[in-house]
């Protein structure tokens, strides 16, 4: 019996969807069975963050409607054999699926999966109410910002309305060249003023943007910090024990040589 | 004339700017009160009020903070500052 779990912010442009790909992908990697949808209907998106934009023949309201059956809507991924997308509609509004339906598709893909991961719509209207229709857990992806961090914390309140609790934080686009120099709230920062419990962090990195502009999920980039965090949370999700990464070594060469010379410049 | 602006900003980082104006936004948010019901309420508790002691209106004072629990931690709080003028009599 697998697990659903809804990956939300409330505020748009926080991460949520390269956070649902990158974790989605993540533990496809390690083995599981995963499926992902992509709830923001209308604004379909996780497809091209995957790469999949060319492979959609049905999508999610296809679906719920009855024009096709799940297994013909699901899109096998590039790179894991055991990963699926199932895409949302870009021609309808989010009024095209409701709660019940969204219940009836998870527990069905409960069956089948492992983890079922939801890429929920900004906002906290109907999209959100059906996107955490059949979620299990969810996770708030926030960026250290106060819009993004009000939100968060307005989102964690609309999840225990819904039956959701304990939900776990991401903390997305830590520049920590900002944090170090008190211009941006750190980890610590944010949890002191949302009460949640954290699942990983995820540095500001160009890495995200070129993975983007190519369709692969940054998780494959053995180099980039950001893919290191995406594997990290990954596993923290199975119940693994992992370490909240370092975000100092993401430094350079020319810091290290700078440190060395005492922070004159 | 940098470090004059150095001194500033190390007095208080603007992380911390941005904690405490959240910390504030939130306790109004978590209480989900708006202005106006606070207001309904200010009118409310000086009517009340005012049938025992004469008070100073202009000078009164509603706001929603934070207190510290020791059963629930951290909880909202209605405060109100209410200067007394004059009791009046009661028969």
């Amino acid at each position: 019996m697998g697990e659903v779990i809804v990956i939300t912010s409330g505020k748009g442009g926080v991460g949520k969807t390269t956070t649902s790909a990158n974790v989605g992908t993540g533990l496809a990697v390690l083995g599981y069975k995963v499926v992902m949808i992509d709830a923001d209907i209308g604004l379909r998106n996780l497809d091209v963050i995957l790469g999949l934009e060319n492979r959609i023949v049905y999508d999610i309201v296809d679906v719920v409607d009855g024009n096709c059956r799940v297994r013909q809507a699901l899109i096998k991924d590039k790179r894991c054999q055991n990963l699926y997308l199932l895409p949302a509609a870009q021609t309808k509004d989010k009024s095209a699926v409701n709660p019940e339906q969204m219940l009836k598709l998870c527990s069905q893909l409960k069956e089948d999966f492992d983890y079922i991961l939801i890429d929920c719509p900004a906002g906290i209207e109907q999209g959100f109410k059906n996107a955490t229709a059949g979620a299990d857990r969810a996770i708030v992806v926030t960026t250290p910002e106060v819009s993004a961090v009000r939100d968060a914390d307005r989102i964690i309140g609309l999840l225990e309305a819904e039956g959701i609790s304990n939900p776990l934080l991401v903390l997305n686009r830590i520049k920590i060249d900002m944090v170090n120099r008190g211009d941006m709230m750190s980890l610590d920062d944010v949890t002191e003023v949302l009460a949640i419990d954290v699942l990983g962090i995820v540095p500001d990195d160009e890495a995200i943007v070129i993975s983007a502009n190519k369709g692969e999920p940054v998780v494959f980039d053995e180099v980039a910090k950001a893919g290191q965090a995406y594997r990290d949370i990954a596993l923290r999700i199975t119940g693994k024990e992992v370490p909240l990464m370092n975000l100092e070594e993401a430094k350079g060469m020319f810091s290290k040589i700078k440190k060395i010379f005492g922070k004159g410049s | 004339m940098l470090d004059i602006f150095g001194l500033f900003s190390k007095k208080s980082p603007s992380k911390d700017v941005a904690k405490d104006r959240l910390k504030l936004v939130l306790i109004h948010d978590r209480v989900n009160c708006s202005t106006q019901l606070l207001e309904m309420l200010k009118v409310d508790i000086i009517r009340v009020i005012s049938n025992y002691m004469e008070i100073d209106e202009e000078e009164l004072d509603i706001q929603i903070s934070q207190a510290t629990s020791e059963i629930n931690g951290s909880v909202p709080m209605l405060c109100a500052n209410i200067p007394i003028k004059s009791m009046r009599k009661i028969q």
